[in-house]
């Protein structure tokens, strides 16, 4: 509202954001994971993000107070409140909503202008045509028209695979800039099914950008929806394309890459010759690059709450120095660029009716990013035992979704900022106990394996209906203890059924009603959201 | 099996010397011999047990195959091309049958 | 999260044991060394049914000195046997590609053996995985 804007516009300015320390010749300008977030949002970054063996307790394994610590940062700031999830709800109403593409816009135009067009490159790094009810309608085709707005350079991607082979086919082919994945190929015959790589001429310097989308892009998604294309990490294809791009006399290499941060940080430690790193997929916002064997690794949040710019000073062939800045993107505090925003509202305007159909309200703050159950899971997991009429409720620990404070409304458009997907069919079926504790040991090993390379990159599944103790540190398969029945109070066992409801399954030909309309009819019959803290997963870390 | 189908990638053209990348593919369950009927009875082993290329007569690269390979079996191999010539292909059944292609190739 | 993993029949199941004696005996007594071979594999496999397994062996691959055979051997499988790659000095270079069925996360295992009596090994993990969840 009104009072948060002025006190947004009183704590910080649109020029503060913006002011830079500019160095060198060539800026890369970063943007990832947008999850077709067209408008300003509400987003609680974690408060538990855990990492294993080597990565314990090292960024962006650090959550609330240790992250404002670690990073100088003052509680109750405009930057505290962007970076954590301390005191969320009352710094959501000093310092408002974030993101928005038209105040990105701002942004990146503001940079084009100081550094001039030649000398800059926008890079997305993909999840952009999915996560609103919007994309999902126009099968990815407002976030394409509203991004060639920006003019970007190169994306890669992941969830944009999700609109199946045919679909992806058409966006890329029409899209005016690259779309790069060198650790694509054709699941036949073995061969680079994408571009891996493309050199611009930028500041008089060569820049060789690799693309390298989400390595398990047909595992966490269902591979039926583009059965052609194989993935993975591909590390002999990285030392490649590296090595390819310094032939053809590239003097700068950045990998735009999908793999998730640890993943990357592994992959600086042992492929040379890679300058930055931009990083997505683990939505991890930090302001200081990490360094790792000389590659800047950066990341740059998601929602369109972050931009990163960053400067390099390229001379004989060499980066010789760089500045980076993390920008926040405070809705209230940045103008919306005008050309943007008209063309946001005419993308949206022929949903706007739907969009803005209250289905209820909260009472309680709505959120799902973090390692385990957040508020929006629980609200779905409650809807998924009671419209389908199960024991036990499992919601996938994706870390897309967007925030909302007590006392605002639930509509159409923030239900499907939670679960907008092309599969969302919410399944029942019966499972024995030795399979629900397969199932969990096996999200546990995607998240908590202590070789980054073993990682997919998500959170842990919710479960709605059942407690259980995890040791994050233990092995595949010693890691959950104590599965216990909640409206029973009784230990899960083995071999006894429960019926289990749950989206999003990645088999081809799940049945079911969609997610949406699943919550959608449990908020007709319980129109005031009210949630408890979960206390039903016991942690130990 | 009348389904079967080999299909192979082999460049046109190399010059003396070069080591070239040969791709091939056939169509084919390769029943593994593990599974069962919906009546419960084991289904019968039958697989790809063999394959071989040679080049004017000579054997560049073979394997032996087990069940363990995937349907439609997939082979990816190198060989050095001195000479113009014609490879020749052969994947042996456990039926007996026997599949053959053949591709030229020219020098540059 | 797969809604239910696929039922498959579950025969016996090879042992790392299992393995080792087969490399053993592909190895005709030599003890292999690491290094000169490299397997290659996707960490975790996109569909057990076909994963993609890749060997190469540095060598001169002459008639001298040449690459003989490649075995590959998995050891979580009903047996551990997958593949013979037999390479001449005509193969140009010791390498080869083709996609293998995994019942189970398990270690794949590739030993060369060359014409000079030396043999190399090779192993990776790969995991065979539910999938379903993501950033
Ligand atoms: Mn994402
Ligand atoms: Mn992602």
């Amino acid at each position: 509202g009104s009072w948060s804007r002025a006190m947004a516009q009183q704590a910080i300015s649109e020029d503060d954001l913006l002011s830079f320390d500019a160095t060198g010749n060539v800026t890369l300008v970063h943007i990832t994971d947008i999850h077709a977030q067209l408008k300003p949002l509400y987003f609680r970054e974690p408060s538990i993000n855990l990492g294993v063996g080597e990565v314990t307790g090292l960024p962006p394994h650090v959550t609330g107070k240790d992250f404002l610590e670690l990073y100088n940062i003052e509680p109750g700031t405009p930057h505290a409140y962007a970076l954590t999830s301390e005191d969320f709800v009352s710094l959501a109403r000093t310092y408002g909503m974030m993101g928005g593409l038209d105040r990105c816009a701002t942004v990146i135009k503001s940079i084009r202008a100081e550094r001039g067009d030649d000398n800059v490159l926008l890079l997305d790094g993909g999840d952009t045509w999915q996560g609103s009810y919007t994309s999902l309608k126009t099968e990815g085709a407002d976030m394409v028209e509203v991004m060639n707005a920006l003019k970007p350079d190169a994306m890669t991607g992941h969830w944009e695979f999700t609109y199946g082979a045919d679909r992806v086919t058409e966006l890329v082919d029409s899209l005016p800039f690259a779309f790069l994945g060198g650790n694509i190929y054709d699941a036949e015959w073995n061969e680079p099914a994408f571009e891996a790589y493309r050199i611009f001429d930028k500041g008089g310097v060569r820049v060789a950008v690799i693309g390298q989308a989400f390595p398990y892009t047909p595992i966490a998604n269902p591979r039926w929806m583009f059965p052609n294309w194989s993935f993975g990490i591909r590390e002999e294809d990285v030392v490649a394309n590296v090595a390819a791009a310094r032939e053809e006399g590239a003097d700068v290499v950045v990998l735009l890459s999908h793999n998730g941060f640890d993943v990357d940080r592994k992959l600086a430690s042992r492929v040379d010759g890679i300058d930055v790193i931009l990083t997505g997929h683990t939505h991890d916002a930090l302001p200081e690059p990490v360094i790792v064997n000389d590659t800047l690794v950066i990341a740059s949040g998601s929602n369109g709450k972050f931009i990163s710019r960053v400067d390099l000073d390229v001379r004989d062939g060499a980066v010789q120095g760089y500045k980076y800045k993390l920008i926040p993107i405070f809705s209230d505090v940045i103008t919306p660029d005008a050309e943007v925003s008209a063309l946001i509202d005419k993308v949206r305007e022929p949903y706007e009716a739907e969009l803005s159909r209250v289905l209820g309200k909260t009472d309680s703050l709505l959120y799902r990013r973090g390692n385990f159950n957040g508020t929006f899971d629980d609200l779905i997991c409650d809807a998924l035992i009671s419209e389908r009429d199960a024991d036990i409720a499992l919601s996938p620990g994706f870390r897309w979704g967007t925030s909302l404070l007590p006392g605002q409304s639930i509509t159409v458009e923030d239900l499907h900022n939670a679960t907008s997907m092309t599969y969302p069919s919410a399944y029942r079926s019966m499972m024995t106990g030795s399979t629900l504790k397969d199932i969990i040991e096996d999200v546990a090993d995607n998240l908590f394996n202590t070789d980054p390379y073993y990682q997919q990159g998500g959170d842990m599944v919710r479960v709605g209906g059942m407690g259980y103790r995890i040791n994050v540190h233990e092995r595949m398969g010693s890691r959950i203890s104590d599965m216990t029945l909640l409206k029973t109070g009784e230990p899960i066992e083995a071999d006894k059924e429960y019926a289990v409801a749950g989206w999003a399954s990645v088999n081809e030909g799940t049945e079911g009603p969609a997610i949406w309309d699943v919550v959608e009819s449990y908020l007709a019959k319980n129109p005031v959201v009210q949630l408890k803290e979960n206390t039903s997963v016991i942690v130990d870390a | 099996m009348a389904s079967v189908k080999p299909r192979v990638k082999v460049p046109k053209s190399a010059s003396a010397g070069e080591v070239i990348t040969i791709k091939t593919l056939i169509s084919h369950p390769m029943e593994s011999g593990q599974r069962k009927d919906s009546d419960g009875n084991p289904i019968p082993r039958q697989i790809i047990n063999k394959f071989t290329c040679e080049f004017n007569g000579q054997v560049v690269f073979s394997c032996d195959i087990e069940p363990a390979v995937s349907a439609n079996p997939y082979l990816e191999f190198t060989a050095k091309v001195n000479e113009a010539g014609t490879f020749k292909f052969t994947w042996v059944d456990d039926d007996g049958s026997v599949y053959t292609e053949e591709k030229e190739i020219a020098l540059n | 999260i797969g809604a239910v993993a696929g039922m498959r029949t579950s025969p016996a199941l090879a042992t790392a044991e299992d393995a080792m004696a087969k490399v053993k005996e592909f190895a005709g007594g030599a003890e292999p060394a690491t290094g000169t071979i490299t397997l290659n594999a996707p960490e975790i496999a996109e569909n057990g049914n076909t994963v993609p397994v890749s060997v190469s062996v540095e060598s001169p691959m002459t008639e001298d000195d040449y690459v003989e055979s490649v075995a590959i051997f998995a050891d979580g499988n009903p047996s551990p046997d997958v593949i013979t790659f037999n390479f001449t000095p005509m193969s140009g270079e010791a390498s080869a590609t083709t996609r293998m069925r995994l019942a189970k996360t398990q270690n794949v295992i590739a030993v060369a053996k060359t014409s000079t009596g030396q043999v190399f090994m090779d192993k990776k993990e790969v995991k065979v995985t539910i999938g379903g969840c993501g950033g």
